[in-house]
């Protein structure tokens, strides 16, 4: 590549939040009875390059306005990405229409002016340099990146790529209680997926990946490119085992998930639905003693931190499960006074549609213990780095999933397995983590150190 | 916005001219580059949500954009705006332009559209019609969930419907129009007594106009089926662990083709040598009954366009005939380097992405065998006719879709309902192991959207009941015979 690729798209001359102001102003005098408005705007960079050939290089910016309105307890919403007076003005005629058809919900509403605010200080979301690199340089970051890999082992002969991504993005809130608001955010990443063949033939893939929002913080091309080769390698080889009552250690990879479907239990939506096998166990024992999970909006630097959630209302640290006893579930201002409780501040907004929950920084709280001193504990047993599917059924708890991984003998990873699965029931599995490893990292909104799980079924021959 | 007249939307509506098209496409191949094409896209929206017997949630939208490309040997530039104007088009097109480092060698043919099908020629696309009878159907969906059995406590349905308008122009001549409804309603339940919970969901539709609804796949009939099957799953038993004899049921049971086979044949992953189908056209991956196709060109299906997002005509594609691997899903980049022809399969989620070879709708041939005869021949096994979503490992072939409807068969009878569990097995050779094919071939209701490297496109699957002599099936049952390693 000889050519340069600085062109971004040019931003708006109004800032967002005018913009959504504006709009809000507009339904208002439109006939809502209350209104809420969000502009967002964001550009992205992308780059694959495959076998050192750049394969394919994306750039682009776009934006988007979405509208809430209310009549009275009837709400509906509209959106569109033409910035112009007569898109505006059809965005919001459609929305004042379409509400008319929506049942009068005495729940619905947007917050109230008390509950309104935003973080003050700098949350450290947003970092020009991701973009601060050449673009060719970015490319080059891509394809060091997957050299580290391809030259870390001959049986390593294959790849999907090194991939180098970049985009920033401004968000807008706006409602007719009074609340403006606008952020910014940033993030690059750097990811490799070699591929590797063993002398029968038999391919194995798996990937490695660094993600921050500053580009001094991303891990060296050649660190992600090595560990995605020590990961891919030492799977080549797999084999299927017998049906077995084991226990199952989760990487920090998968263990995550397990956290996510905490997440999805203490969801309000889920709960005041009674779809959660956690509903109306508040304050009740649902996890071990060694089980402390926290939802914090409020992080410096986070991937799950916003001054403000999808509803203008200020981000906070959540105790959701403190040594076992669930303490609070996640909510946003509907879920809240469906349930006679209060907002957590975890209302994430589309851009149409009422606003769901989402995460802030979500985490189980590490241990003492190293992954290693976990695996040595245990003489016969499954470590897994990967499940497949989407077998977690959150209304009953009952739990399936495809898997492989490392098996476990004296205490040693001792050779890769595959085409199995693992089935529990939630409710069990909260309360059987016997270990919790000390490995937090954050590389993303939720997180998990490497854990323990007894009384699960590995299926198998 | 009502649009009467798709035709020459983007002329009418944005005002271009052919003369634009061909500047665009001159500047996107500026620095060389053997193709460049663009891509206009305008969708509108609507989806309604209905939970605790209220219409929760309404929404509408517009979408509008262009994407340019621009491809240079293995290599491809993209770049997109969501502002038709001349200028942000033109600055797109130079952007992609930069993956390019060739002297221009490429000149933009003259335009020619093809002739295409007319797969889903409708009067009133649904997104124009009347809300209120919408909402109508959400309305008649929760009274009869509700009304089904005294044990169903939720019921949450909803209905989404979106009219997409695109056109596609291509340095090689390539102009194509089409305009692509799409409609579908859901519902899911919730059953619980106090010792026990279950849900149930389902779904239909397709590229089809809101009068769909009105024949005989009615609310009623999909609120019935998600409460029938939330109820079935209060009295589920413990699915058994390991290695057995599976049957599935016909319909959206076609998911383990699309999962085993279906992605693995993508000859994007195939010209890199990355899916364990790789080099393998030829040869046996099915047993003798097994014949797999990819079919774009089905009336009204989800899974179905007239041309694909590369603006080439959809067909149908066979993938696997009486067991041997006949051929792969192509899109023009992959049809070009590796020389095959191509197939239609070029699809993108929007303006925004990048086309990739996708399937349409994938489904397996009937078969001799009665359905009857193949649950009889079955001593110890499982029987499973509802699935929820599925996930495959391209590259070693291992694949999950995970039973959300299933019973034990024991002695050649269907016995006892069994709680959800997910099937692994190893996509080159399951279909080896198909012993028995059903002459019951059925297609799924319409509600199969797939994902791959983060882009959702709608699809359709379909397979007659089948026998597969062993497959794993992930539950948590101890086995009365034979041994666990403890």
């Amino acid at each position: 590549m000889t050519t340069t690729l600085e062109t971004h798209t040019p931003k708006l001359e109004t800032e967002l939040q005018e913009i959504a102001t504006d709009v809000v102003r507009r339904a208002m005098k439109g006939g809502a009875t209350a209104a809420e408005c969000v502009v967002r705007e964001g550009d992205e960079f992308s780059t694959v390059v495959r076998l050192g050939q750049v394969e394919t290089l994306k750039e682009s910016g776009s934006r988007a306005i979405g509208v809430r309105v209310f009549f009275g307890q009837r709400a509906a919403s509209t959106y569109s990405s033409d910035f112009s007076a007569a898109g505006i003005e059809r965005m919001l005629k459609s929305a004042l229409e379409l509400a008319k058809i929506c049942s009068e919900d005495p729940y619905a509403g947007i917050p109230e002016a008390g509950q309104l605010g935003s973080l003050q200080g700098d949350l450290d979301l947003y970092h020009e340099d991701v973009y601060s690199l050449p673009g060719a340089e970015r490319i080059e970051y891509a394809r060091r990146a997957e050299k580290a890999a391809l030259d870390a082992d001959p049986r390593i002969k294959n790849s999907e790529g090194g991939s180098f991504d970049a985009a920033t993005g401004r968000n807008a809130l706006a409602n007719s209680h009074g609340f403006v608001g606008e952020y910014r955010r940033s993030y690059c990443s750097v990811a490799v997926v070699p591929i590797a063949q063993d002398a029968n033939g038999g391919m194995q893939r798996d990937y490695w990946y660094s993600v921050a929002r500053s580009l001094a913080k991303l891990d060296s091309a050649e660190q992600v490119g090595k560990e995605a080769a020590r990961r891919t390698l030492r799977r080549l080889g797999a084999r299927k085992v017998k049906t077995a009552h084991v226990p199952v250690v989760l990487d920090p990879m998968v263990a995550n998930s397990m956290l996510g479907h905490i997440f999805e239990g203490v969801n309000g939506d889920s709960v005041y639905r009674g779809a959660s096998f956690l509903a109306g166990k508040l304050g009740q024992k649902i996890a071990g003693t060694n089980v402390t999970v926290i939802d914090d909006g409020t992080m410096p630097g986070g991937f799950g931190t916003t001054p403000f959630d999808g509803e203008g209302i200020p981000t906070r640290r959540t105790l959701v499960i403190e040594n076992g006893i669930l303490k609070s579930y996640l909510l946003n201002t509907y879920t809240a006074k469906k349930l006679g409780l209060e907002t957590t501040a975890n209302a994430s907004r589309g851009l149409a549609g009422t606003p769901g929950i989402g995460p802030g920084n979500y985490f189980l709280e590490p241990g003492t213990k190293t992954p290693n001193q976990i695996i040595a504990e245990i003489k016969d047993g499954l470590y897994v780095t990967e499940f497949l599917g989407h077998g977690a059924n959150l209304v009953t708890g009952d739990y399936s999933r495809g898997a492989s991984g490392m098996w476990i003998v004296n205490g040693e990873l001792a050779y890769p397995v595959e085409e199995i699965t693992v089935a529990g029931n939630l409710k069990d599995m909260f309360c059987n983590i016997s270990e919790i490893a000390s490995d937090l990292e954050f590389r993303g909104s939720i997180a998990s150190p490497t854990i323990r799980i007894d009384g699960l079924t590995v299926g198998g021959e | 916005m009502v649009i009467a007249n798709q035709e020459h939307f983007f002329f009418k509506h944005y005002g271009l001219t052919n003369q634009d098209l061909a500047t665009y496409l001159t500047a996107a191949l500026s620095a060389g580059g053997d193709y460049a094409d663009l891509y206009f896209e305008y969708l509108t929206s609507t989806s309604l949500m209905m939970d605790e017997s209220l219409v929760k949630s309404a929404s509408q939208g517009i979408s509008a954009g262009c994407g340019v490309r621009v491809v240079s040997g293995e290599r491809t530039g993209y770049a997109y705006t969501d502002d038709l104007s001349p200028q942000r088009i033109l600055h797109a097109a130079r952007t992609a332009a930069l993956i390019a480092s060739a002297p221009s060698k490429t000149t933009v043919a003259g335009f020619q559209q093809k002739p295409a099908r007319s797969l889903y020629p409708l009067a009133l696309p649904s997104v124009d019609a009347d809300i209120t009878a919408k909402v109508e159907l959400l309305m008649r969906a929760d009274r009869a969930a509700r009304g089904y059995d005294p044990r169903i406590k939720e019921v949450r349905a909803s209905y989404a419907d979106e009219l997409r308008t695109i056109l596609v122009v291509g340095s090689d001549g390539t102009f194509a129009e089409d305009s692509q409804p799409l409609a579908r309603m859901n519902v899911s339940c919730i059953a619980k007594t106090d010792a026990s919970s279950g849900r149930g969901t389902s779904g239909g539709g397709g590229r089809v106009a809101l009068d769909f609804f009105f024949g005989d796949k009615t609310p009623e009939f999909f609120a019935k089926e998600a409460a029938r099957q939330a109820i079935l799953q209060l009295d589920a038993r413990e699915a058994p662990a390991g290695d057995m004899e599976v049957v599935l049921g016909p319909g959206w049971p076609g998911v383990l083709l699309h999962e085993a086979v279906g992605h693995g044949l993508e000859a994007d992953f195939n010209r890199k040598k990355t899916s364990a189908f790789a080099g393998l056209i030829g040869k046996r991956v099915g047993s003798e009954k097994c014949t797999v196709v990819d079919n774009g060109t089905m009336p009204w299906r989800r899974g179905s366009l007239n041309v694909d997002d590369e603006g080439q005509p959809t067909q149908e594609t066979v993938l696997i005939e009486n067991g041997i691997l006949k051929g792969y899903l192509s899109d023009k980049l992959s049809s070009k380097l590796m020389g095959l022809a191509d197939t239609g399969n070029g699809r993108r989620e929007s303006y925004e992405h990048i086309p990739m070879p996708r399937m349409t709708n994938t489904y397996m041939l009937a078969g001799q065998d009665d359905p009857g005869d193949i649950i009889r021949s079955v001593k110890n096994g499982v029987y499973a006719v509802n699935f929820g979503g599925g996930q495959v490992d391209i590259t070693n072939g291992k694949f999950v879709f995970s039973a959300s409807e299933a019973y034990l068969i024991e002695n050649g009878q269907i016995t006892a309902p069994i709680k959800g569990a997910t099937l692994i097995g190893n996509g080159p050779d399951v279909l080896t192991r198909v012993s028995m094919v059903g002459n019951d071939l059925k297609l799924d209701e319409g509600v199969g959207t797939c994902g791959k490297d983060g882009q959702a496109v709608p699809v359709g699957v379909g397979i007659p009941t089948i026998k597969i002599d062993r497959l794993t099936v992930g539950g948590t049952a101890k086995r009365e015979t034979g041994g666990f390693m403890q």
